[in-house]
């Protein structure tokens, strides 16, 4: 009996943690808070659950950022203020890693992950990249006041830090004695004076390596390293209070978001307002839009994570999350049902832009071939050579687009 | 028209002619008449049917079915999720934490520093002294044209806890910042219906005995925050013997300021002696940190196009 009793109350616990696991593994979005604890929301249950226990952390532990831990987009990595990264695995439903990383003062302000090495960078300035725990040679000094460091999702050795009074610079690992692009000032304003900087936030924009900020003075700034200009090539002021966070939707289009609780669509082409999403009641602390759905999250001092819907304006879903929240990762996995729907949504898109592009040599093949009805041995030939091409490349521009 | 067609029936009895309608007399006199005929009857059977309606509870006694309760808006209040549940840990660790928690740890004495915008005229200096005599321990101080950016550090560095400025238009006080000490939050009100103590009839004098603070329904986090922020503006340890009250009362969001000395009739009574001033207010924002009004950072901001969707949502 006793041994039955302990078989049975060791399956239940088992059963717990599976539905836990379960849990953990269906959360959708990451969100750190004031307060240190990680939240994760589940999308589609409309739910949230506490990752840390309220009892587990204090405001000394307030995270700071957050990144993902791998691309499968298992792991989660938070940073605090107390400069400690803690690495959360969704599969375990557990934090699986501690890090103590130290160095300089204030929060850590960017965290990434690259290659099994972490790097962080403090409020001071001071960039450092951690290996297997141990600090590797790599140090970097950026400056003070750092606001945010964030690298190039998609190369990862490229860095770009900005802070109060502290432009823009975008830093290689593998140099780390100057940035290989610092950003200059604009020129003075119509009454001839220094535009101050403040950067609050900063994205790369995807394949290119232009970067976009957002500032304390609301600017929206675009600056490009390639075109050999370091004064940004778009500048555009939106609304009257300081832009605390921003994310791309794609390469052309940006949400931006205010510390009035403004947030807004803004297109990078001509620096122009697309339209203002509604329903936000306080500061906005982060912003983050889904890989391959239109739809963009935020989250901030009002204690809300909201979803929109990106294109229209409209609000999907709203959590209230009862403590102020500070950052927030939208997993690319927003159910285990819809990945088909996804990928149709994504090839219908791939194929629309496929058309696009090679409009004009579809041309081509609507044209009926002039003169003789029977074309020779070679011109036939010749024309399934340029078909095969004409795949190949089409092919290779889905897997590009795909891989994105 | 069908109950005016209704008293006049009752009125002639059935065999006759039912009578015109009132509007179509042509006479003003007799048509006013004839309302107030109509109205006075209308009444009555109202009162007829109150009173067998009276009648009827009292013959059942016990088993008489409740009152029916009376709809308003406050009870039919859309529903709020950040409304704070009293045994939330997380909640609960997240006030223990926050900004005014210095004051609720016993590790502060408020003491608080009144200003006005500039050049105040007479209501709004009146207004200050009567503030100083509600909140004790509290200092008026003549503006001077000084940015608020400025009288910050300097508030801090004389240990104020909190800060005060009342805002005037047009010679009446209109608006009320009140911004905690070192770390904030700043709150901005919008202050109307002032009345002066001597504009209050049979006012009694304000002792300088510490009062005991009463705050109605702060009920959702952000009124927990405010009800924190107006809480921490009043010493611990009120003087009982004073028997002075200073009310902050929230209803629809309008906060009600009253201030009273009680005394026990007896048992059951209580008698109240208005003291004033009378004021209201309704928030407009609530900012973290010290007063900025440029660079701060929001936690609530009233926007009134986007917020004010139904007439029963409230924040507080």
């Amino acid at each position: 009996m006793n041994f039955e009793n302990v078989l049975r109350s060791a399956i239940k616990i088992n059963d717990v943690i599976k539905k836990g696991k379960m849990a953990a593994r269906m959360n959708n979005v990451f969100v750190g808070a004031e307060t240190g604890i990680l939240k994760g929301v589940n999308i589609e249950k409309q739910s949230w659950a506490n990752l840390n226990g309220a009892k587990m952390v204090d405001k000394s532990q307030e995270i700071s950022a957050m990144c993902w831990g791998n691309s499968q987009q298992t792991e989660v990595c938070i940073a605090n203020k107390s400069q400690v990264v803690k690495v959360y695995d969704t599969e375990a439903a557990d934090f699986v890693e501690e890090f103590d990383f130290k160095g300089g003062t204030g929060s850590i302000k960017g965290l990434a992950k690259y290659d099994n090495a972490y790097i962080t960078c403090t409020e001071s300035g001071l960039i450092k990249v951690w290996k297997d725990n141990e600090e590797c040679q790599v140090e970097i000094q950026a400056g003070d006041n750092i606001n945010r460091m964030r690298n190039n999702p998609q190369c990862p050795h490229l860095l770009a830090t900005g802070g109060k009074e502290n432009d823009l610079k975008i830093w290689d690992i593998n140099r780390p004695e100057k940035p290989t692009f610092a950003a200059k000032n604009v020129r003075c304003d119509w009454l001839d004076l220094r535009v101050p900087i403040w950067v609050l936030d900063l994205r790369f924009i995807p394949d290119s390596e232009k970067v976009a900020i957002c500032s304390g003075h609301k600017h929206v700034r675009v600056y490009d390293p390639k075109c050999g200009q370091r004064r940004p090539v778009l500048s555009m002021e939106f609304d009257e209070h300081p832009i605390t966070a921003m994310d791309l939707v794609n390469d052309m289009q940006t949400v931006i978001g205010n510390s009035k609780g403004t947030m807004a669509l803004v297109d990078l082409r001509k620096g122009r307002l697309v339209h203002k999403y509604k329903g936000f009641a306080g500061s906005i602390r982060s912003i983050a839009c889904h890989p391959t759905m239109p739809w963009v999250t935020s989250c901030g001092l009002d204690r809300f994570l909201r979803i929109h819907e990106t294109k229209s304006n409209k609000l999907l879903y709203k959590f209230y999350m009862k403590s102020r929240l500070n950052c927030v990762l939208f997993s690319k996995r927003i159910t285990a049902e819809t990945p088909a729907e996804i990928d149709e949504i994504d090839i219908t898109v791939e194929k629309d832009s496929g058309r696009s592009g090679d409009s004009d040599e579809d041309v081509w093949d609507t044209l009926d071939t002039v003169g003789g009805s029977k074309p020779s041995k070679r011109k036939q030939n010749n024309t399934e050579d340029i078909d095969e091409t004409k795949k190949n490349t089409n092919e290779k521009k889905l897997k590009q687009n795909l891989s994105v | 028209m069908a109950k005016m067609e209704k008293y006049v029936k009752s009125e002639e009895g059935e065999n006759s002619l039912p009578a015109p309608n009132i509007s179509s007399i042509k006479n003003k006199q007799r048509r006013g008449e004839a309302y107030r005929d109509m109205k006075r009857t209308l009444n009555k059977e109202k009162k007829k049917a109150k009173k067998r309606q009276r009648q009827e509870r009292e013959a059942l006694g016990d088993k008489a079915p409740p009152k029916k309760i009376p709809k308003t808006i406050e009870n039919q209040r859309v529903y709020d999720e950040t409304m704070v549940n009293p045994e939330d840990e997380e909640v609960a660790q997240d006030e223990a934490t926050d900004e005014t928690a210095t004051y609720f740890n016993r590790e502060t004495t408020p003491k608080i520093l009144i200003t006005t915008s500039d050049r105040p005229k007479g209501r709004t200096n009146a207004f200050c002294k009567q503030l100083k005599k509600v909140i004790p321990n509290s200092d008026v101080f003549y503006r001077r044209g000084l940015d608020l950016k400025k009288v910050i550090p300097q508030a801090i560095e004389k240990e104020y806890t909190d800060l005060v400025v009342i805002n005037e238009d047009r010679k009446v006080p209109n608006g009320l910042i009140l911004s905690h000490l070192p770390n904030g939050p700043t709150a901005h009100f919008k202050l109307s219906n002032v009345k002066m103590d001597k504009e209050i009839k049979n006012h009694g004098e304000s002792t300088s005995h510490f009062p005991e603070v009463v705050l109605n329904n702060f009920n959702t986090r952000l009124g927990h925050s405010i009800g924190r922020l107006l809480a921490s503006l009043f010493p611990h340890d009120p003087q009982f013997t004073g028997r002075r009250v200073a009310t902050f009362h929230n209803q629809r969001d309008y906060i009600f300021f009253r201030h009273h000395r009680y005394q026990f009739r007896n048992a059951k009574k209580v008698g109240l002696h208005e003291l004033g001033p009378r004021f209201t207010l309704k928030l407009r924002s609530l900012q973290k940190g010290t007063f900025d009004s440029k660079f701060g950072e929001y936690e609530w901001v009233h926007k009134r196009h986007e917020m004010e969707t139904s007439r029963r949502k409230f924040f507080l």
